[in-house]
C-alpha cells in the first residue's frame, strides 16, 4: 500500500508539470486551432534558461531557499514568454490565413530551430541541475514518505492553474480570451483585438511552460536539449484527455495521465513507460474524442 | 506540356547517367534519396491524394523493414523475395491501426499516427516477442541478389532503388489517374461531397492508407537490404516528420513537386556536411520560411484536367 501512495504522489507531481504545458497546448489550439509543436521546446528552454540562472546567480545564496527559486521561477517565466511571443510573431502570425498543414509544418520547423539552437548555445551533453537549491528533506505522512519537492511541485503547479482558471473566468481579458476561442470573427466584431490575444495566449501558454522546465530540472536533476518533444507530446496527449480548448480539462488529464503513467510504470513495466501515455492517448480519441471534460466534437467525417 | 515533358526528360537522364561521374559517397546519397522518395510517395497517396494527415509514417518503414529482415535472418529467405512479404505485413499492420481511427479529423489523425509510430518504435526497443533484437536491432541481413547477381557496392544499389522509384512513378502515375485517385481526390476536397455522390469514403480512406503503407513497407525492405543492419534508432519520431515535410514542402499530391521535396531536403543538406552542428538549425529555418514564402510547397498541383467529349476544361471552372 505505501508503495502505492509513493507512486501516487508522485504520479500528481509529475502530472502537475504535464498539466503545466498542456496549458499552453490548449489555449494555443483552442485560439488558434493549431498543434504548437514548437511548445515543448520552449519546455526546455525553460530549462536550461533556470539552469544558466541558477548557477551564474547564486540568488539561494542571498535571500534564502524559496524566495530564490520564486524569482528565480519569475525571471524564466519572463523569458520564455519573450521568446514564446517572437515566434508567434515570425513562425505562425503570417500563416494565419494559411492552409492547417503550412502551420504545422512550420511549427515543426520551428521546434527544430529551438531545439537546436539550445544544443548549439549549450552543447549536447546532459546537465546536472546543482542539487542544494530547494531542501532535500522528506515528509512522512501516515508511514508515507514524500519528498517535500514533489509536494511544492503539486502545489505550485495547482496555485498557477488556479490562477489561470480564475483570469479567464473572471476578468475581462480572460473573457476576450475565451470568446476569441470560440469564434475569432465574432470576437472581432465585439471590438476584440484578437492578435492582442492570442499574443497574451503566447504569453502565459510558454511561461507555464518554462516554469514547468525549471521544474523538471529541479525535480529530476538532469536536463537534455531533446526532452522537449516526449514531454510536449505527453502534455499534448494530457490536453487531448481533459478535451482539448478546455483549460479546466488539461489540469485534470495533466494530473490523470501522470498518475496513470506512474502507477502503470510500477505495476506493469518500467520499459514500457513512455508507451503507456500513447496507447491512452489512442483509447481516448477512439472511445471519447472530445476528451473527459471537452464540449467540442471532433468532427467525424 | 511538351516543354515540361522535355525537362523531366533532361532531369532523368542526368540522374541516369550520374553513377557514371560520381563517386560511391555521393552514390550512396543518391541511394538514400531514392529512398527516401520511395517513403515520401508513399506518404503522398495517404497525404497529398486522400489529405489524410498521417505523422507516423515510420511504423509502416519499420514493420517492412523488420518483416525482411526477421524472414531473412531467421528462414534464411532472400531480402528481395520478402519484399511481397514486406508489403502485406505493413498493409495488414495498416488495416489493423487505421480502422478504427480512420474516421478522426485531421489534427487529431496527426497525433495518433505520432503515437501509434513511437508505440512501435517503443516495442522495437524493448524487443516484443524476443525477435526483434532490442534496442541493437538484426544485423547480418544478407546482400540482395537478382539473378544469381549479388548486389554489394553503392553503384549497384543505385539501380536497384532507382528502379524501384521508377516502377513507383509509373505505378503511382497511373493510380492518380484512376477512378481510386479521383475519388480520393474528391475527398481530400470535400468529405461530405464525397460521401454525397457516392463515394464509400471510410472505404476509401482505408484503401489509400493500406496503398501507402505497404509501399512504405518495401521500403523499409529496400532500406534493411541497403544496409544490412537495422535498429529501432532509424525508425524514429523525426524520420516520420523528415517525410511529412518532404510532401509538404514539395508540394503535396504532385509527384514531381514531391521528388523535388526529397532532393531538396535529404540530398541538398549533404553538401553542407562540413557544417553538421549548424545544418538542422538552418533546417529549421527554412521549413518556417518556405511555408511563409511557399504555403503550397514548391510545385502545387495544378488543377485536375477534365475531359468529356473532347472539351476541355479546368476543375472547379466551366470549359
Amino acid at each position: 500500500m505505501e508503495e502505492f501512495f509513493q507512486q501516487l504522489t508522485n504520479g500528481l507531481a509529475v502530472g502537475g508539470i504535464y498539466a503545466l504545458i498542456a496549458l499552453g497546448y490548449t489555449m494555443v489550439y483552442g485560439v488558434l486551432k493549431l498543434i504548437n509543436f514548437a511548445h515543448g521546446d520552449l519546455f526546455t528552454l525553460g530549462a536550461y534558461l533556470g539552469l544558466t540562472l541558477l548557477t551564474s546567480l547564486g540568488l539561494s545564496d542571498h535571500v534564502g531557499p524559496f524566495t530564490g527559486a520564486s524569482i528565480l521561477a519569475l525571471m524564466v517565466m519572463g523569458l520564455v514568454a519573450i521568446v514564446g511571443m517572437l515566434l508567434e510573431r515570425t513562425a505562425y502570425r503570417p500563416l494565419r490565413e494559411s492552409p492547417r498543414l503550412s502551420a504545422v509544418v512550420s511549427a515543426l520547423g520551428a521546434s527544430i530551430f529551438l531545439q537546436n539552437s539550445i544544443m548549439l548555445i549549450y552543447g549536447a551533453k546532459f546537465y546536472v541541475y546543482p542539487q542544494d537549491v530547494l531542501p532535500r528533506t522528506t515528509i512522512e505522512i501516515f508511514g508515507v514518505y514524500i519528498p517535500l519537492m514533489r509536494i511544492l511541485i503539486l502545489v505550485v503547479s495547482l496555485v498557477m492553474m488556479a490562477a489561470l482558471y480564475l483570469f479567464t473566468q473572471k476578468t475581462r481579458v480572460g473573457t476576450a480570451i475565451r470568446a476569441a476561442a470560440i469564434d475569432q470573427g465574432a470576437a472581432k466584431l465585439m471590438g476584440i483585438n484578437v492578435d492582442r490575444v492570442i499574443m497574451l495566449v503566447f504569453l502565459i501558454g510558454p511561461a507555464l511552460g518554462g516554469s514547468a522546465g525549471l521544474m523538471v530540472g529541479l525535480y529530476y536533476g538532469q536536463i537534455n536539449f531533446t526532452m522537449g518533444w516526449i514531454y510536449g507530446l505527453k502534455a499534448f496527449t494530457a490536453a487531448i484527455l481533459g478535451g482539448i480548448g478546455n483549460i479546466p480539462g488539461a489540469m485534470v488529464g495533466g494530473l490523470l495521465l501522470g498518475v496513470i503513467e506512474a502507477l502503470g510504470a510500477a505495476y506493469i513495466s518500467v520499459a514500457w513507460k513512455d508507451a503507456i501515455a500513447f496507447v491512452v492517448l489512442i483509447a481516448i480519441l477512439i472511445v471519447r474524442p472530445k476528451g473527459l471534460l471537452g464540449e467540442r466534437v471532433a468532427e467525424k467525417i | 506540356m511538351n516543354r515540361r515533358n522535355l525537362i523531366y526528360a533532361i532531369l532523368a537522364l542526368v540522374l541516369v547517367t550520374s553513377p557514371a561521374y560520381l563517386n560511391a559517397y555521393w552514390v550512396d546519397v543518391l541511394n538514400s534519396v531514392g529512398l527516401y522518395a520511395l517513403l515520401a510517395l508513399s506518404l503522398n497517396v495517404i497525404l497529398g491524394d486522400a489529405g489524410m494527415y498521417n505523422m507516423g509514417h515510420a511504423a509502416f518503414y519499420a514493420v517492412g523493414a523488420y518483416c525482411g529482415a526477421i524472414l531473412n535472418t531467421q528462414f534464411d529467405v532472400p531480402i528481395l523475395w520478402a519484399l511481397p512479404a514486406s508489403a502485406v505485413a505493413a498493409g495488414l499492420f495498416a488495416v489493423l491501426i487505421a480502422r478504427p481511427v480512420i474516421h478522426l479529423r485531421g489534427d487529431y489523425l496527426l497525433i495518433v499516427t505520432v503515437g501509434i509510430g513511437e508505440i512501435i518504435r517503443i516495442a522495437l526497443i524493448n524487443d516484443v516477442f524476443g525477435i526483434t533484437g532490442g534496442p541493437n536491432g538484426i544485423f547480418g541481413i544478407d546482400r540482395p541478389e537478382i539473378f544469381g547477381f549479388r548486389i554489394r557496392r553503392p553503384h549497384e544499389f543505385f539501380w536497384l532503388i532507382w528502379g524501384f522509384v521508377a516502377i513507383t512513378l509509373f505505378l503511382f502515375h497511373r493510380l492518380h489517374h484512376s477512378r481510386f485517385g479521383r475519388a480520393l481526390n474528391y475527398l481530400r476536397e470535400d468529405a461530405v461531397a464525397a460521401e454525397g455522390s457516392g463515394i464509400n469514403t471510410g472505404r476509401y480512406r482505408l484503401a489509400a492508407f493500406v496503398v501507402g503503407a505497404a509501399w512504405a513497407g518495401m521500403a523499409g525492405n529496400l532500406f534493411a537490404a541497403k544496409m544490412s543492419i537495422i535498429s529501432p534508432e532509424s525508425f524514429s519520431f523525426w524520420e516520420s516528420v523528415v517525410v511529412f515535410m518532404i510532401v509538404i514542402l514539395g508540394g503535396a499530391g504532385n509527384m514531381a513537386g514531391v521528388l523535388l521535396g526529397t532532393f531538396l531536403i535529404i540530398g541538398l543538406p549533404e553538401m553542407f556536411r562540413g557544417f553538421a552542428s549548424g545544418r538542422m538549425l538552418v533546417f529549421g529555418l527554412v521549413m518556417m520560411v518556405m511555408m511563409v514564402v511557399r504555403t503550397q510547397g514548391i510545385l502545387p498541383p495544378g488543377p485536375r484536367k477534365f475531359k468529356f467529349l473532347g472539351l476541355k476544361g479546368e476543375g472547379g471552372k466551366a470549359s
